[in-house]
Order: C-alpha cells, then sequence, then structure tokens
C-alpha cells in the first residue's frame, strides 16, 4: 500500500532505515514538550499596555471593540450596538452565553444555537485574545459552534480581560491545560484577526467577502 | 506569430493535461505585449512588494524568525517518515482517516471515491495549489460531480476556464473589467444593465453566489498550509472565510495536502505562521488561521460528520536526499514571485504549468519532468531577491542552476549544447554581460533555423529535439531585450 512506498522513498531519500527506537523516544519527547521557538518582544510588555496593543491591534485590523464594567452590561451594550447600525433584536447567541442577564433587555430575542444562513448577526465568546496582532481564539465546543465565527453579516465577540494574553503560544498553553488530558485538542479552533476580505480584485482591499462583514469585540473589563 | 495563446488550464491529467511550460519563450514574448497584463502585473510592486516591507519593518525580530522557519522545516524534513506516522495516528484518534498517495492518479481516484460515497452532486472548494496540480475539478466533473470554486479569484478564473497566474492571487492578471465583463456574461438571472460602482459591488455579487452553493454543497474540500503532528489538525489560512464555509458546512471534508506541509508541533506552526502572512501580503496575521482536528464531536451543534487527509507524495519524496531537498521548506507564500523582476514582466501563465515564479521553476521540473520543464529555470535574471525574501530561506538561485547542469547531463548531452548553455550560464552570473550576450546567442539560433518557425532538428541537439518543437526565437529578440525595450518606453 502506498503508505509503505512513501514512508519506504522517504528513507531512501534519507539514506536510513525506520529510525531507531532511541530517536524516536527523542522526537516524541519533543512532542511532549512541544518547545517554544522565538517569540517576539512586542507583546512582553506590562498588563496594561498589553491589553492596550490588543485594542489596538483590533483597530488596525478593521475590527471594533467597546469596553464593558462587567458581564451584565452585556445585554445592554448588544441592545445599543444592535439599535445603532439598524439590525435586528432575534439574533443568535454561543449557548455558553445563555445565562446572561438577557431578561434586563426584553426588546431582545437572543436564541442560543448554531448560526443560520440568513444571520445577521450573532454573539459568540472569545476563549483568548492574543494581543501580538489583535487575533481572537475561538474554539469549537458544543456550547460554541464555528458557525456563529462564519455566517452572519456582523459577528460580536464577548471576551474577558483577563483572557487576554500576549503572545500565540501563551493561547495555546491556556488551550492545552482546559480540555481534557490527550484530548484537548477542539475539533476546530479558529485565530480570527478582523472581519473577512479580499484583495483578489486588482490587489485593492474590500472586507466583508464570505464571513462577517463586521467584527465587534464586547470586552469585559474583569481584571 | 501565433494568435493569442490559450490561458493554461492547470491540469496534468492523461488526455486533459495541458502543460504549457515548453512554450514559455512564446508565452513571455505574447505576455510582454499584453497592456492588459502589463496593466495588472504593474500592482505587484505596491499590491506586494510595499507592504511587505511595511510588515517585516514592524518586526524586529523578523530575520531571525527566517532562520527559525527554516530550522523547523529541516528538523521536520529529516524526520518526516516519523512525523507523518504520528500525524496520521492523531487524525484517527479524532475520528479522521488519511489516504496516503503516492502519485497524483491514487489522490484524484481518492477524492473522486470520497465523494462518490458521500453521494455529493456538488462539492465546493477552498483553494489549493494541490487541487490544480491533481487537477480535481476536472476529474470531478469527468465523473459527473460539480466542482465549485470559492476563493473569490479561484470562483472567476473557473467561470473563465484559466488557471491561477499566482499560488496566493490566482486572478493576479485580471483587471476590474475583466470582472465585470465575466460577470455580466454569467450571471445572466441579474439585471444586465446592472451598475458595479465600486469593487465591492463585484465582490458582494459572489458572495451572494456562493452563499446559495456552500448550503447545497455535500462535500468541501480544502488544501493545507500546514499538518500538525503533534494534534492530528490539519491548517488553513485565509482571509475571505471561503475555506472556513466549505470544511464547515458540508457533511464531509477532503484537506488536501502534500506531505511537506508537516510541522511538529503547535508552537512550530506558530513560528512558521509568523513569517507566511507577513511575506505573502504584507498583513502581520491573516484574518482567518484555523486547525481542523477530526470530526463533529459529540454534542457538537456544527461541523463535518467525515474527515479525511489526502496526503500527496507526488515526486516530493524523491526530492530528499538531493540538492532540491531544500525546495521542500517552501510554505508557497509567493515572496519569490512578488519580488522576482521575471514573473514580475510575463506573468504567472507564462510559466505554463501550476507554479509560477521562482518557486516553479525549480518546483516544476520535480514534478513534471525536466524535459517537459526544461526552459523554467532558465527564466532568472539571477539578481537574488528571490532568495532574499524567502520566509524559509530556500536558495532558489543556486536551486534553478542546479536544474540547468541536470538538463545537460541527462537531455542535452551533445556537446554543443553543453558548451553552448554552459556559456549561457557563465553570462547568467553577470548580468551586464548577460544582456547582450544572449541577444547574440539568440540570432545564431535564429540563423540556424534558417527562418522557419520552428525548429524540428537543431545541428547539435538531435535528443531534446526529438519529442518536441522548440521555437525559434523571434525577430523581437530575446526576453530581455524585449524587457529592456519596454522599461524604455514605458
Ligand atoms: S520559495 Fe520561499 S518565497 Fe517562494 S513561495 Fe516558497 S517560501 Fe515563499
Amino acid at each position: 500500500m502506498s503508505r509503505q512506498a512513501i514512508l519506504d522513498s522517504i528513507r531512501r531519500g534519507l539514506r536510513r532505515g525506520p529510525l531507531p527506537a532511541d530517536q524516536r523516544a527523542m522526537l516524541e519527547g519533543r512532542l511532549a514538550a512541544h518547545p517554544r521557538q522565538l517569540i517576539p518582544a512586542r507583546s512582553r510588555v506590562p498588563r496594561p499596555e498589553q491589553i492596550a496593543l490588543f485594542l489596538r491591534n483590533l483597530e488596525k485590523e478593521f475590527a471594533t471593540f467597546e469596553r464593558l464594567a462587567d458581564a451584565a452590561a452585556v445585554p445592554g451594550a448588544v441592545a445599543a450596538y444592535l439599535a445603532r447600525h439598524n439590525l435586528p433584536s432575534r439574533f443568535a447567541i454561543a449557548p455558553m452565553l445563555a445565562d446572561l442577564p438577557w431578561a434586563d433587555r426584553p426588546m431582545l430575542t437572543p436564541e442560543a444555537r448554531r448560526a443560520h444562513p440568513d444571520d445577521l448577526v450573532c454573539l459568540t465568546h472569545g476563549f483568548a485574545g492574543i494581543a501580538e496582532t489583535g487575533t481572537l481564539m475561538l474554539p469549537s465546543d458544543p456550547a460554541r459552534p464555528t458557525t456563529l465565527n462564519l455566517l452572519p453579516d456582523t459577528a460580536m465577540v464577548l471576551l474577558r480581560a483577563s483572557d487576554i494574553v500576549g503572545a500565540y503560544e501563551e493561547a495555546w498553553d491556556r488551550l492545552r491545560a482546559a480540555g481534557p488530558q490527550g484530548v484537548w485538542m477542539p475539533r476546530n479552533v479558529m485565530l480570527v484577526t478582523g472581519p473577512s476580505r479580499s484583495a483578489d480584485i486588482e490587489q485593492t482591499l474590500e472586507l466583508g467577502a464570505h464571513g462577517p462583514r463586521r467584527l465587534h469585540v464586547l470586552l469585559v473589563d474583569d481584571e | 506569430m501565433t494568435a493569442t495563446l490559450p490561458a493554461p488550464r492547470a491540469a496534468r491529467y492523461d488526455d486533459l493535461m495541458q502543460i504549457h511550460s515548453p512554450e514559455f519563450q512564446e508565452r513571455a514574448r505574447h505576455a510582454l505585449d499584453d497592456p492588459g497584463l502589463q496593466k495588472a502585473l504593474g500592482r505587484a510592486k505596491e499590491g506586494f512588494q510595499v507592504k511587505r516591507a511595511a510588515a517585516v519593518a514592524g518586526l524586529p525580530e523578523f530575520e531571525a524568525l527566517r532562520d527559525t522557519a527554516a530550522d523547523i522545516k529541516n528538523h521536520t524534513l529529516a524526520n518526516l517518515d516519523f512525523y507523518l506516522e504520528t500525524f496520521a495516528a492523531n487524525v484517527e484518534a479524532a475520528g479522521g482517516r488519511v489516504h496516503w498517495c503516492s502519485t497524483a492518479d491514487e489522490a484524484r481516484a481518492a477524492v473522486l471515491k470520497i465523494c462518490q460515497d458521500a453521494g455529493a452532486r456538488t462539492v465546493t472548494k477552498g483553494k489549493s495549489m494541490i487541487s490544480e496540480e491533481l487537477a480535481v475539478n476536472e476529474h470531478l466533473e469527468k465523473h459527473g460531480i460539480t466542482p465549485v470554486e470559492t476563493d473569490l479569484g479561484e470562483y472567476i478564473l473557473q467561470i473563465r476556464d484559466e488557471g491561477p497566474s499566482h499560488i496566493i492571487a490566482p486572478a493576479f492578471h485580471l483587471n476590474r473589467e475583466d470582472w465585470e465583463e465575466t460577470f455580466r456574461r454569467v450571471h445572466t438571472d441579474l439585471a444586465p444593465d446592472r451598475v458595479f460602482a465600486e469593487r465591492r459591488d463585484i465582490m458582494a455579487e459572489a458572495r451572494i453566489k456562493l452563499r446559495q452553493k456552500f448550503l447545497a454543497a455535500d462535500v468541501g474540500i480544502t488544501g493545507a498550509n500546514f499538518l500538525i503532528a503533534e494534534t492530528g489538525s490539519s491548517v488553513i489560512v485565509t482571509n475571505e472565510g471561503n475555506g472556513d464555509l466549505t470544511q464547515t458546512l458540508p457533511r464531509v471534508h477532503i484537506a488536501l495536502a502534500s506531505i511537506e506541509k508537516m510541522v511538529p508541533t503547535l508552537e512550530d506552526a506558530t513560528s512558521l505562521l509568523r513569517v507566511l502572512a507577513r511575506s505573502a501580503t504584507g498583513q502581520d496575521f491573516s484574518v482567518y488561521t484555523t486547525f481542523s482536528t477530526g470530526v463533529r464531536r459529540p454534542g457538537d451543534l456544527d461541523g463535518p460528520e467525515e474527515y479525511h487527509v489526502v496526503l500527496l507524495d507526488g515526486g516530493r519524496s524523491n526530492m530528499l536526499g538531493t540538492e532540491f531537498q531544500d525546495m521542500l521548506r517552501c510554505i508557497r507564500c509567493a515572496a519569490c514571485m512578488n519580488h522576482c523582476p521575471v514573473y514580475g514582466a510575463v506573468g504567472g501563465h507564462s510559466y505554463g504549468w501550476v507554479y509560477p515564479g521562482p518557486m516553479g521553476s525549480v518546483l516544476t521540473p520535480t514534478l513534471i519532468g525536466v524535459d517537459r520543464a526544461g526552459h523554467l529555470p532558465n527564466a532568472s535574471t539571477f539578481c537574488g531577491r528571490c532568495e532574499s525574501v524567502c520566509p524559509v530561506k530556500i536558495p532558489l538561485p543556486k536551486l534553478m542552476r542546479h536544474w540547468r547542469e541536470r538538463e545537460f547531463d541527462q537531455h542535452l548531452s551533445p556537446q554543443g549544447v553543453r558548451s553552448g548553455l554552459g556559456i549561457w550560464g557563465w553570462f547568467a552570473q553577470r548580468p551586464g554581460l548577460y544582456r547582450s550576450a544572449t541577444g547574440a546567442a539568440n540570432l545564431a539560433l535564429r540563423l540556424w533555423g534558417r527562418g522557419q518557425g520552428v525548429f524540428r532538428s537543431l545541428p547539435f541537439a538531435g535528443g531534446w529535439t526529438a519529442g518536441r518543437d522548440l521555437p525559434v526565437p523571434q525577430p523581437g529578440g530575446t526576453f530581455m531585450a524585449q524587457y529592456a525595450r519596454r522599461k524604455r518606453r514605458g
């Protein structure tokens, strides 16, 4: 079968047989340790500056944000955002966010589910924010479906300030720690940096290609 | 002179096979005289070079990261068998399947079988150069399955029946007028007199058209920028989000990847990602970098129920242990072509197959044979810019020189050619002399051709011309001579 043929051909090229046990053990050790490589210094700054860097990079990538004092303020902020942009009050939310005090805003109809193709607005939960490039880490989970990140015209993301880290590597470590040993890697992990775009027409940037045209982050200051 | 040459489709596929690499010189000559193409190519500087330079300037560690990136790839290649086996075990642990394919034929068959088993009628596709290499679309169509390209650039090329001219900006050769004309011609259900006031109106039309396709598709096919051994993940990097819709909405996801896409860990992938977007588009990070691992988990509300990785060797393992091993570090960022004066003058279609520019000149002969792509390693001024911007430090000019040497050894044994091209190589390293000298050599070839359009047999290259025609250099002069004239004109 081709598996063997490919492995044989690789070994022929490398002029060796299968790796001896000690070398395999060394490589397995490297996988288990997953050593960090060079990490740029830009995100290794004091905490308030790290958060400011994250927000600066969000804006550089055409996302918007607002800062909220606590999670209880989320329904009000969502209501105001929707009104400001003339968006419908019925929208999809990550089931993870179903227990926010939505009842405070009876005009809103949040629906805890995956996204539908005709959804104009979705709200999901950001697992981490990465200051280095203003990137959101959005891992899939039964309570955080992937389609919420992709299908709506306006994607909103709730992120806690305490979940902002400096470099990607720190977010990976948090993700490793969050899941069960051995199967911690979620089915889908999206690193999202700004709203969807394309420069395929004359190398000129336009927002809103297939994914969301707007990306709005609700940052809860929990630190 | 012939009429306009067809833009090459990317097929390498029995009767559909169209490899146009041997026509490089002829295509290049046409390209230089094509005002639309020249207008499009003029965007390389602002569109790519300036942006890359700004992104690189913004990251003091960039040069050090190039070394890191090259080291990671070298380590992976030296242990590729181990990492591939680890990757496959982890894909299977996450409920996916790996299809090991030595050849393009096997890979096409594997893709078709998965689609047929899924009862697929339509298949959406994210951008994948491996798919171009395999001519997956043609193969599926031949078996009654409709493939739909969803990357904006790939979408317009599919409806125009053209191949990509660039590895990350497939429609780089088109102008806005081309987009408008094509959409009007093909989207006949829309008002013919509609106005495209802005570029975004063109994009909005494609978005609406493709939304319907995403929802109807039974299978989604994407490429992979990286495969991660540690987790068994395939990674795609896009700006549009089409790749994510492609791999999330249909019931079945197929990731097409060649064996050298492997990296050991998430940390290693992260280091490569730090140089990838900056080198490619000058972004600090692409909009969507997505890691797919296996099938929908219990309780998940979305995601594919089947996950397949079609893993292609396709001649790559033969590069290990040779002087071309370095080429397997390539992460397909396109910086080399974005900074190449030859690519910038003649565009991607001149190269005649899937991979253009310096990386294509090195890779294409390995994948389709030096007999069919032998011209390509000559398509260089040896200015060295490609190597200086390559994020994994591939010595592209050196590798192009290796090919030329091999070409003599394997196919051009008669002494006349050997010395002729040997002299060419000597001049090529001395750009000032090279320009006028190739003009002289060109003239000599034309005299030998005795005014006929094509050499059937050259006095010194019997073996080489036996199977194919060698175009006679046209009176317009060499590529470089035309290039210089055009520069003066422009
Ligand atoms: S050869 Fe280097 S510069 Fe060219 S596409 Fe590959 S990685 Fe990028």
